[in-house]
């Protein structure tokens, strides 16, 4: 452990010394396996010939001081770049008398390349980039995705945007704006991915640039891309706007492998740990040690697959699931995201032009509809489903409810209209019978 | 008076140098970053394994392997971490990164031959190799006192403090199924769902500055934040100010963002909440929101030992008595609540029971008990 005043060499910047503050309690969080945030603060801290260290000395005292109290003591603002009404996270200190040099401490957020890869070329530029205008401490990554340079001042951020905006980077979401996207590595490395995660991503959001640097909308909006329904990118609970991969035909059986995969862990285990956790009971071992599948029956909730990747693999008529209103607890409680829509392919250019639409579609409703701090789940609680589908044009479908309504406080004077309608899409009679062959 | 005259009548002021216009490019192309036998097989990959804790091996279609070392970081990085980062990149590995959604570095290499140097480098620097399968993964947070403007603690020192004391748990894969742990500094839970959620919870309602309010507030935009219409406007002392009915109020502190003067957080009445059973992937169950199953615990920097404590009793009886592949909230679906909380000797109390909207749906509508 560090003495508790550590003498500090000129850390002002301006030649005369200046102690660095004691930080008891911070350096508490040294020991330890894991590697320490306070550590890696240190040594901004004690790069006495660069321009951060008297802004993270500052910044270490105010944190002990926060540790100390028990308290933040930060506070927003207004502070952006040209050209843009976002993408800065203002912090001004309230203690800012007692450590001057960290009094500003802005955030920018950055969005990264889709499905956060990197060369080290990039990671060094950013790297040398944010140590000339910035604190020297960045997060890989923030909650909405976002790579966040944490720390500069008002007159940094554009330094630093400038320079990055030059290598290719450029500014996330804040406010009530189209936010930062995420998406999985999906057909980059993995095999369970059923489109091109990181081409939907970049369509939609790079289609909508505008609306995350001049933020307009009645409240945050978010997209997340996952290329399976294991939804690595958390998309059903976090995002706006789901778009999740699965398949239409049936799983891909190679019975060799299932046969190597039971000879390999038993067949007890393979029924207890496959067969008897399938949640629809649409997978069976057969005396022969292969499996049945019940394409029919299987919702696509990946068990199976990520037991037995070698044996078992999402069909080949891929695309994606669209569920609508994630969000976290304010204001009306949590929510998820609901089916909205069961099945869109994705693959050729026409069908990623349509997501693009749909995308568009769904944005200009929240726009028009939303009240102001309403996330569009809370929209869909206020007006109902039906209205929703009625404006986006989307027929209902048996996959959008857990089951049908349970109340009768509805008016259904138009039921067989509705249903016969119903019965046209599926291509019968209105009665619901088959066609014959000459209609 | 034309332009022309104008231009040719007034000196010219010495003009500030012209702000540079932004390129709104937008999300990067990730394939100029990618390993290049990634970008080579491009949604064209077979099937994978785990070699050992914190190595992946993916196969292509094709036959062409890539193999991923997957490393803890503290997060919030200081450019000496991410270059030391980089050189380990550079000098073991093959100069291509990313990061998952939790913030775990992985670096791709071809051939496993280099990933025992691999592993070994990044342990020789304090980076602990794992976070793969049947492991506890870095847990995901938030930005806490170290730099958000409504922060209730510190998510990077109770991450911290919790990565240390599960560190065993990072680097082998030795749980049921994944365990996804998340950190929020407040009532909003910008953390997520969790297996184990660790969050703040106000116990008071806030305590309003009332010289402020005036000035800094919109009045009508902080009364409608208010979830349950506990928020008023008033006059105090001649100004214009805010009143809480305390009856009303569920202290979750929306009303704190829009209107600072309206302190939510103190040194006594911010606590620590913790949750269980949240989980975001659609295998088996549907997704799932997180429970409250502790509440009231301190917020005790900087290392947070009565939370500590909770989340190793949780942990461990999810460890001892779940299946393989049952994630936390599905051990408990099948044991059930009073096993959940006798397993883990926590106490069972009447704010376990749901008030909110739609609360019925929470509780138990059937003769299903469990003795």
């Amino acid at each position: 452990m560090t003495d508790t005043v550590d003498q500090g060499k000129g850390a002002n910047g301006n030649g005369a010394a200046k102690e660095n503050h004691a930080t008891p309690r911070l350096d508490q969080l040294e020991g330890g396996p894991w590697p320490s945030f306070v550590t890696g603060l240190k040594r901004l801290r004690d790069s006495t010939d660069k321009q951060y260290a008297p802004m993270v000395n500052d910044l270490l005292g105010q944190l002990e001081h926060s540790y100390t109290e028990r308290l933040g003591f930060w506070k927003g603002g207004t502070v952006s770049v040209f050209g843009y009404g976002g993408g800065i996270i203002p912090r001004f200190s309230e203690v800012g008398d007692k450590f001057p040099e960290s009094k500003e401490f802005h955030t920018l957020r950055v969005m990264p390349p889709a499905g956060f890869h990197y060369d080290t070329d990039v990671l060094r530029k950013m790297c040398d980039i944010w140590e000339r205008h910035g604190s020297g401490l960045i997060a890989f990554h923030g909650q909405s995705g976002d790579i966040m340079f944490q720390g500069t001042t008002t007159a940094g951020c554009q330094k630093a945007f400038d320079e990055l905006n030059e290598i290719g980077f450029d500014l996330g979401g804040a406010g009530p704006a189209l936010r930062t996207s995420m998406s999985c590595v999906g057909h980059a490395r993995c095999e369970m991915s059923n489109f091109d995660e990181a081409r939907a991503l970049r369509t939609v959001i790079n289609s909508n640039v505008g609306e995350i640097h001049r933020p307009a909308l009645p409240y945050k909006f978010k997209f997340k891309f996952s290329g399976c329904p294991n939804d690595c990118v958390n998309a059903i609970h976090r995002a706006d706007f789901a778009v999740i991969g699965t398949w239409r035909d049936n799983i891909k059986v190679d019975q060799e492998e299932v046969k190597a995969y039971v000879a390999k862990q038993g067949r007890k285990y393979t029924i207890d740990h496959v067969v008897a956790m399938c949640p629809t009971r649409a997978i069976s071992l057969n005396d022969d040690d292969t499996v049945d599948i019940d394409n029919k029956s299987c919702v696509r909730c990946m068990h199976c697959i990520n037991v037995m990747h070698k044996a078992l693999a999402p069909g080949d008529d891929k695309g994606v699931s669209i569920l609508i209103g994630g969000k976290r607890s304010l204001k009306v409680g949590d929510l998820m995201g609901t089916m909205i829509i069961p099945f869109m392919k994705l693959e050729s250019d026409e069908d990623y032009a349509k997501l693009n639409d749909f995308a568009k579609r769904v944005i200009d409703f929240f726009a028009d509809n939303a009240l102001e701090h309403e996330r569009i789940g809370e929209t869909l609680d206020r007006i109902g489903l039906p209205a929703f589908l009625d404006a986006l044009d989307i027929e209902p479908d048996p996959n959008m409810v857990k089951h049908p309504r349970t109340s009768c406080y509805v008016r259904t004077d138009d039921f067989t209209e509705e249903a016969e309608k119903y019965f046209a899409r599926k291509g019968l009679r209105p009665d619901g019978s088959k066609l014959d062959a000459a209609e | 008076m034309s332009n022309v005259t104008e231009a040719s009548s007034t000196p010219k002021p010495a003009t500030p140098p012209k702000p540079r216009k932004p390129t709104e490019s937008g999300v990067p192309d990730p394939l100029q970053y990618m390993h290049p036998v990634m970008r080579k097989n491009y949604g064209n990959w077979a099937w994978h394994e785990r070699p050992r804790p914190g190595v992946l091996r993916h196969v292509a279609k094709n036959g062409d392997e890539i193999y991923t070392v997957r490393a803890g970081t503290q997060r919030q990085m200081d450019v000496y971490t991410i270059r030391k980062l980089c050189d380990i990149a550079d000098t073991q590995g093959e100069g291509h990164v990313r990061f998952t959604t939790r913030s775990n570095i992985e670096f791709m290499v071809a051939s496993f031959d280099k990933v025992p140097a691999l592993i070994e480098a990044l342990n020789k620097e304090g980076f602990p190799v794992g976070g793969t399968g049947n492991s506890v993964s870095m847990i995901s947070h938030t930005q806490g006192w170290l730099h958000c403007d409504i922060p209730g603690t510190d998510a990077s020192g109770v991450v911290k403090s919790l990565m240390d004391m599960m560190h065993k748990e990072f680097i082998t894969e030795e749980m049921p199924t994944r365990v996804r742990i998340t950190t929020s500094c407040c009532q909003i839970n910008c953390g997520g769902q969790g297996d184990i959620a660790i969050n703040v919870q106000y116990t008071k309602p806030p305590k309003i500055d009332h010289g402020r309010v005036g000035n800094i507030c919109e009045r009508p935009a902080v009364v409608a934040r208010c979830p349950v219409a506990a928020i008023r406007p008033t006059m105090v002392n001649g100004k214009p100010s805010l009143e809480v009915d305390e009856k009303k109020c569920i202290c979750c502190g929306a009303c704190y963002p829009p209107c600072p003067p309206m302190q939510i957080n103190s040194a006594e009445s911010t606590k620590i909440a913790i949750w269980v059973g949240g989980k975001h992937s659609n295998a088996r169950s549907r997704p799932a929101f997180h429970k409250l199953v502790v509440a009231n615990l301190p917020n005790n920097p900087p290392r947070w030992p009565e939370v500590e404590e909770i989340v190793r009793k949780i942990l461990y009886a999810y460890k001892d008595d779940a299946k393989h592949w049952e994630r936390m909230g599905e051990w408990i679906e099948r044991i059930g609540w009073p096993q959940f909380f006798e397993k883990t000797g926590l106490a069972f109390t009447k704010h376990h029971l749901d008030t909110w909207v739609g609360a019925r749906h929470n509780m138990n509508m059937s003769a299903h008990v469990r003795f």
